[in-house]
């Protein structure tokens, strides 16, 4: 038998059909819900006379565009202000009644970003395949799935078919060997391979993490890597099941119980990738000689070390390289040369499906605890990931500790992610944010934001500038 | 979907690498629950000088002079030409709907990322990726020659310049087949319900903890 990688594996095991003319079809395990993505694919069963074919396969959510105040969250769906996003929430409400499909309300303690709320759940398992139209699904590889975002017209063919048509990407694999440094986390790193590879230098590839680093990670922090695998261009990251994988969805709500979990267990062990399986391409990258990372411009491998200095145009001999570097130093309002550490900050953002699952919040905590907020900053707020993020934050008192500190404590939902409810930055204000997209314009009309770890956010947040976490939690 | 064979058609420069589909459509037009009506605010922060909202008249809105769409040389394009990595980031479907609602059928790049590629040809526009060498030709001939017009045969797996240069592409023979009879995967898919429903009931007996509904 010829050694397999993990995404060899999971294909084989979901192939319904290879066509001849290169195209297959794939069988979905799980499809995640949420309100942007989805209207326009209910609208499509409905005009063709169709039915959901596994309604039971569906989860659904409200996250993109609720509020995250509690005044406004107090009042459900009829407390959203901006009607826009109020009818978009109502139509998943009546989407999911009118189909069957289980939702997790806006108000439901279980409410919270998909990409969090599947794992939390145990919606998410290990050799899965998992949907959903957001490219973050990518998230949900951490669980040794096969998992990618689709489009608006997927998730219809998936609603009606259970099947996506697919063709086999390439492998790649991402080796972090070494050990991280003290103040180095999950966030840094993934950062540091997209600096490396480039924002499309995962085209076309499954990306499987691997190595020292990488198997000494919580899930939290794997789901982070994971989470941006496609902002290096992979629509799918994964990691080998180990017994991190297996002890954290023990119990979980939908994980198998009893005589299944055996069975499952057995199963889930053989996700791994053989000794020998070949990839199209590897990476690999010293894991210990990695420092805290901070994007300055506006494309996710536009990031430096925090002692590091923005780049300068006029060192890159590639036109296409440097133009893009020119547009991101004038959108950014930032100099070439100018150290990370003197970029001053309006307003800092901790939460997002990359980061704002429990873990993350403990690391901003011992950051923040027992400090203020620089009175320079505007705003520095906290967003859980779920409403059971919330809760278990709660009780461990780690809202207390951002409120004393003068962070604002938020409802669960995407927020300043990218600011579909209020939460958004103003025209020209730096934000310090624990999310995965830098775009022009992704956190508010003329905003820049700079992308970072939960513990270096929170740093910036005491600080009112970008400092290496390290320096700041000696003095 | 609507079919695509020959297109001829005016061809616009967007000349930027890495374009984003937040740039495409900005998330406040996502709210819609439609899959119309976007083509106004394509590229809206590039091509108006405000914030744009959804449900705005967007005919008093002060227009940025300098963004290459609004040049009126370029009105009526259907055919735009982009650099690499062209549609990276969300996965929003919204990007390729602008797309088509303002008027473009088909965009060339020397790279597209992998979604934004994939959503295209849901929705009857027709991406080609080229040489970037012989993008970087299409850009230079674009701006020297106002009304400059491709053809794009797909039948063919052609383009034609207005100098009479014939262009190959590749394109994947059933994406190419769906497109030129603008045909709906999902119908296609369901004529292989048996399959699903054979790998579905082995796949329930090999891993039944997958069938547990939520
Ligand atoms: S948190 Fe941000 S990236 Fe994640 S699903 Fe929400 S909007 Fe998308």
């Amino acid at each position: 038998m010829t050694a397999k990688t993990l995404y060899d594996k999971l294909w084989d095991s979901h192939l319904v059909k290879q066509r001849d003319d290169g195209t297959a079809l794939i069988y979905i395990d799980r499809q995640l819900i949420h309100e942007v993505t989805s209207p326009q694919a209910f609208e499509g069963l409905r005009m063709a006379g169709r039915k959901p074919w596994r309604v039971g396969a569906n989860l659904a959510t409200p996250d993109h565009n609720v509020p995250t105040s509690r005044a406004e969250r107090a009042r459900g769906v009829d407390g959203i202000e901006d009607s826009i996003s109020r009818i978009q929430v109502k139509t998943l409400d009546d989407n999911c009644r009118d189909f069957g499909i289980t939702e997790f309300h806006i108000n439901d303690e279980r409410q919270g970003i998909v990409h969090v709320i599947g794992p939390e759940q145990g919606a998410t398992l290990p050799g899965m395949t998992v949907v959903c139209g957001d490219s973050h699904t990518s998230t949900h590889g951490a669980f040794g799935a096969l998992a990618h975002g689709i489009g608006t017209s997927e998730v219809e063919h998936v609603l009606a078919t259970q099947c996506l048509i697919q063709k086999k990407m390439k492998n790649m694999l991402v080796r972090v060997d070494g050990q991280l440094q003290p103040g180095v986390t999950a966030k840094d790193v993934i950062l540091a391979i997209i600096a490396e590879i480039g924002t499309a230098g995962g085209t076309g590839y499954a990306m499987e993490f691997g190595g020292e680093v990488i198997r000494a990670l919580s899930m939290e922090g794997r789901m982070t890597i994971c989470n941006m695998a496609i902002e290096a261009g992979a629509r799918a990251g994964m990691v080998a099941v180990d017994q991190t994988t297996i002890d954290y969805v023990k119990g979980r709500p939908f994980a198998p119980k009893g005589a299944q979990w055996e069975q499952a267990v057995a199963y889930w062990r053989t996700l791994v990738s053989d000794a020998g399986a070949r990839f199209d391409r590897i990476v690999e990258i010293d894991g210990s000689a990695l420092k805290p990372q901070v994007s300055w411009g506006t494309s996710p491998e536009m990031v430096v070390p925090v002692d590091g200095r923005v780049p300068d145009p006029a060192q890159e001999s590639d036109p296409v390289r440097k133009a893009g570097i020119e547009s991101a130093l004038k959108y950014m309002g930032l100099q070439a040369g100018q150290a990370i550490t003197d970029i001053r900050l309006d307003r800092v953002f901790i939460g997002s499906c990359t980061n704002s699952r429990i873990e993350d919040l403990r690391e901003a905590a011992a950051v923040v605890k027992g400090r203020k907020v620089a009175a320079s900053l505007k705003q520095a707020m906290v967003v859980p990931g779920s409403g059971l993020v919330k809760k278990q934050a709660e009780a461990e008192g780690l809202d207390r500790i951002f409120t004393e500190a003068g962070l604002e404590w938020r409802e669960p939902g995407c927020s300043m992610c990218l600011a579909m409810n209020a939460d958004r930055l103003e025209a020209g204000e730096h934000c310090a944010s624990t999310s995965n997209r830098n775009f022009e314009g992704r956190q508010g009309y003329g905003g820049r934001t700079h992308l970072v770890s939960p513990a270096m956010a929170a740093a910036a947040a005491i600080a009112g500038h970008f400092v290496n976490v390290n320096d700041f939690v000696k003095q | 979907m609507e079919k695509f064979t020959v297109l001829k058609g005016l061809a616009a420069p967007m000349d930027r690498a890495n374009v984003d589909t937040d740039m495409i459509i900005p998330k406040q037009f996502l709210k819609s629950i439609r899959r119309s009506g976007f083509g106004l605010n394509l590229f809206d922060e590039l091509r108006y000088l405000d914030h744009g909202e959804p449900d705005q008249d967007c005919t008093s809105r002060p227009k940025n002079p300098d963004f290459v769409l609004n040049q009126p040389r370029y009105a009526g394009a259907s055919v735009l030409l982009a650099r690499q990595n062209f549609g990276c980031g969300s996965s929003r479907e919204h990007a390729p709907w602008a797309l088509l609602d303002y008027g473009f059928r088909c965009v060339i790049a020397p790279s597209f990322a992998d979604i934004f590629f994939n959503n295209c040809f849901k929705n009857g526009i027709l991406p080609i990726v080229l040489d970037e060498v012989v993008v970087d030709q299409l850009f230079r001939e674009v701006a020297a020659q106002e009304g400059y017009t491709l053809t794009v045969n797909l039948p063919d797996q052609e383009i034609v310049t207005p100098a009479g240069q014939v262009i190959p592409f590749e394109v994947d023979s059933f994406r190419k087949h769906c497109l030129i009879h603008g045909l709906d995967d999902i119908g296609l898919t369901l004529e292989d319900a048996d399959a699903i429903r054979a790998f579905e009931a082995k796949w329930q007996q090999q891993a039944p903890w997958l069938f547990v509904n939520p």
